[in-house]
């Protein structure tokens, strides 16, 4: 096989698609997480339970009912799946868009919970003042609530990242293991696992994972206390 | 300018019931702690919708239940300046100072360096808020709330977090946005001192209910008022102007009440001034006092004698033009016979002077 940097095509592939998938659920979802986020933690609503309820659903089910669900309902003969693939001819299962789907599912609890924190300490009534200075709700949003957040929805976002690198169980009974096409980096973990002499290659990519999350992780301390140090500002 | 204010909100346990007005200059809202001094303020920035009522700002409806009209706070107008200054910790100070200003649409009344120069806060332009001082805070926040071009100003005991040192550092600020620009204020506090200062509209406040309201100087040369002040703090305001200086080191000063004697003031002459004499300053004598160090001796005639807290009684005087207030002992004002009409005269122990215009 072609090695580059000691890697096979196959891992490096996965590793490329490992990264291209949690970018994409990353990045897509951190505006519906921010959104959630504030309803759940400054609006009162009916049915705020539920949203909360559903928002969680995924940390607690076992990730393999979360991927059959997201096969059910996004597969071609689901009812949503069906409708993206006659309107738009957007297929999700089976294809690396359907595992950014699956890891953003995977990952919006934590997004949402550390955005959230963040948002219930913003101290309300720097928010009224600004209201009484003139700026209607959006403003408020845009130019006191989200500054002070910013710490929190990086935090949340490198969170999500970690997760969705790490996304199994969900993401293989969605779009299954197909080399180069589906098979993240924990599905060729796995799979390197069940064939002789493939623990090479598993331990490689384990050690890929392992400095992802600490380069991810460094960067989020970072990049927090930057934006900490510039709002207590002295 | 006119604020006119009646409304009906239950609190669990309390409920508040007010009807007022204010013209322009600074309407105090005067009261302890729990007589709903905040609530009212709060109702006419927009932060609580009462239950019943209408409030109106120079003839336009903020809120009124008999339509369902609410407008939000960032639609009615108004600069709050709370009692934590509230500054944007993310802001710098010229950035806070300029953010009201983003969302102004109307008027153009005040610009941001007379706003800076009047405050004293040009120094601070570039600092962050977590660096300043508790009354430094307070000058921007009061810049802030200037400058959103706000049609009238609201302040809930904007002092009261500061020490001695810092509010007398932030009152002839307050004193100069009363008297430099045209912008009105409701102002809201528990402490008389600042409100015998700066307010020419008193408005008292006692369990959710208005028990007066008027002129800050006829309101507090009168009896009844006392009663709502709390221990030694009733007394008379008065307006003065500065007429000459004395060799000796005393200050000469034309007041409503006659002329008046205070320890040398630094102001020129022509100045106006504003007096306070507290009650208990002011002693009453039969006869013209002979051989006597007191300064201020002027003719009175008794007008009430109403019952004050304790063993004291408030004696209304009319003094020259205006009224004057004298706290007794019941036991004096029997031995006196003071009554309505008898003529007496009125020995002031010392003036305050809270205001120098």
């Amino acid at each position: 096989m072609n090695d580059t940097l000691g890697l096979t095509l196959q891992e490096w592939q996965a590793v490329a698609l490992s990264l291209k998938v949690s970018l994409w659920a990353t990045v897509v979802s951190l505006p519906f997480g921010i959104a959630v986020a504030y309803l759940l933690a400054r609006r009162q609503f009916w049915g705020k339970q539920l949203l909360n309820g559903l928002v969680h659903l995924p940390l607690i089910l076992p990730p393999v009912v979360t991927g059959y669900l997201l096969l059910a309902g996004f597969g071609r003969r689901g009812p949503i799946g069906g409708f993206l693939d006659d309107c738009c001819g957007i297929v999700l299962a089976f294809r690396w868009t359907g595992a950014a789907l699956a890891a953003a599912i995977m990952a919006f609890p934590l997004m949402v919970r550390a955005i959230r924190l963040a948002i219930e300490a913003v101290d309300p009534r720097l928010e009224q003042v600004a209201g009484t200075l003139g700026a209607n709700c959006l403003w408020v949003f845009l130019t006191v609530t989200l500054p002070l957040i910013l710490p929190g929805i990086i935090a949340g976002a490198i969170l999500a990242f970690a997760k969705a690198m790490g996304e199994f169980g969900a993401t293989i009974t969605f779009v299954s293991n197909i080399p180069g096409q589906t098979q993240t980096l924990p599905s060729a973990i796995y799979s390197f696992l069940q064939v002789p002499g493939g623990e090479a290659s598993a331990l490689r990519l384990v050690a890929i994972a392992v400095a992802i999350a600490m380069i991810a992780l460094l960067l989020s301390e970072w990049v927090a206390r930057a934006i900490a140090r510039r709002i207590a500002g002295t | 300018m006119s604020l006119s204010v009646a409304l009906r909100h239950r609190f669990p346990g309390f409920t508040l019931d007010v009807d007022f007005q204010a013209q322009a200059g600074v309407t105090a809202l005067f009261g302890r702690s729990g007589s709903g001094k905040t609530s009212v303020i709060n109702a006419v920035a927009g932060l609580l919708r009462p239950e019943a009522g209408r409030i109106t700002l120079d003839g336009r409806d903020l809120m009124d239940s008999a339509t369902g009209r609410f407008l939000p706070p960032h639609r009615r107008g108004l600069g709050y300046v709370f009692q934590d200054s509230r500054l944007f910790p993310h802001l710098s100070v010229r950035q806070n100072l300029l953010y009201g200003r983003w969302f102004a649409s109307h008027g153009d009344r005040i610009g941001f360096e007379d706003v800076v120069s009047l405050l004293g806060i040009g120094d601070l332009l570039q600092r962050r808020p977590g660096a300043l001082s508790g009354g430094e805070k307070q000058r921007v926040a009061i810049g802030r709330a200037l400058l959103s071009r706000p049609r009238m100003l609201l302040m809930d005991e904007p002092l009261a977090a500061l020490d001695e040192a810092r509010k007398s550092e932030i009152l002839p600020y307050l004193e100069r946005l009363r008297d430099q620009t045209r912008i009105p204020i409701l102002y809201v506090s528990h402490a008389m001192p600042e409100v015998a200062r700066l307010a020419t509209t008193l408005v008292i406040l006692r369990d959710g209910k208005v028990m007066q309201a008027g002129q800050l100087e006829g309101l507090m040369s009168d009896p009844d008022t006392a009663a709502h002040l709390g221990e030694g703090q009733a007394g008379s305001v008065i307006a003065a102007r500065v007429q000459a200086h004395d060799a000796d080191g005393l200050t000469r000063l034309s007041t409503p009440l006659g002329e008046l004697l205070v320890p040398h003031l630094d102001a020129a002459p022509g100045h106006t001034l504003r007096l306070r004499i507290h009650a208990r300053d002011v002693m009453l004598s039969l006869t013209r006092p002979q051989g006597i160090s007191a300064l201020n001796v002027l003719s009175a005639n008794v007008r009430s004698v109403a019952p004050g807290t304790g063993p004291d009684v408030l004696v209304r005087l009319a003094v020259g033009q205006d009224h004057l207030l004298a706290r007794i002992t019941a036991r004096s004002a029997k031995a006196l016979a003071l009554a309505p009409g008898i003529a007496v005269h009125a020995v002031v122990k010392s003036v305050a002077v809270t205001d120098r215009g």
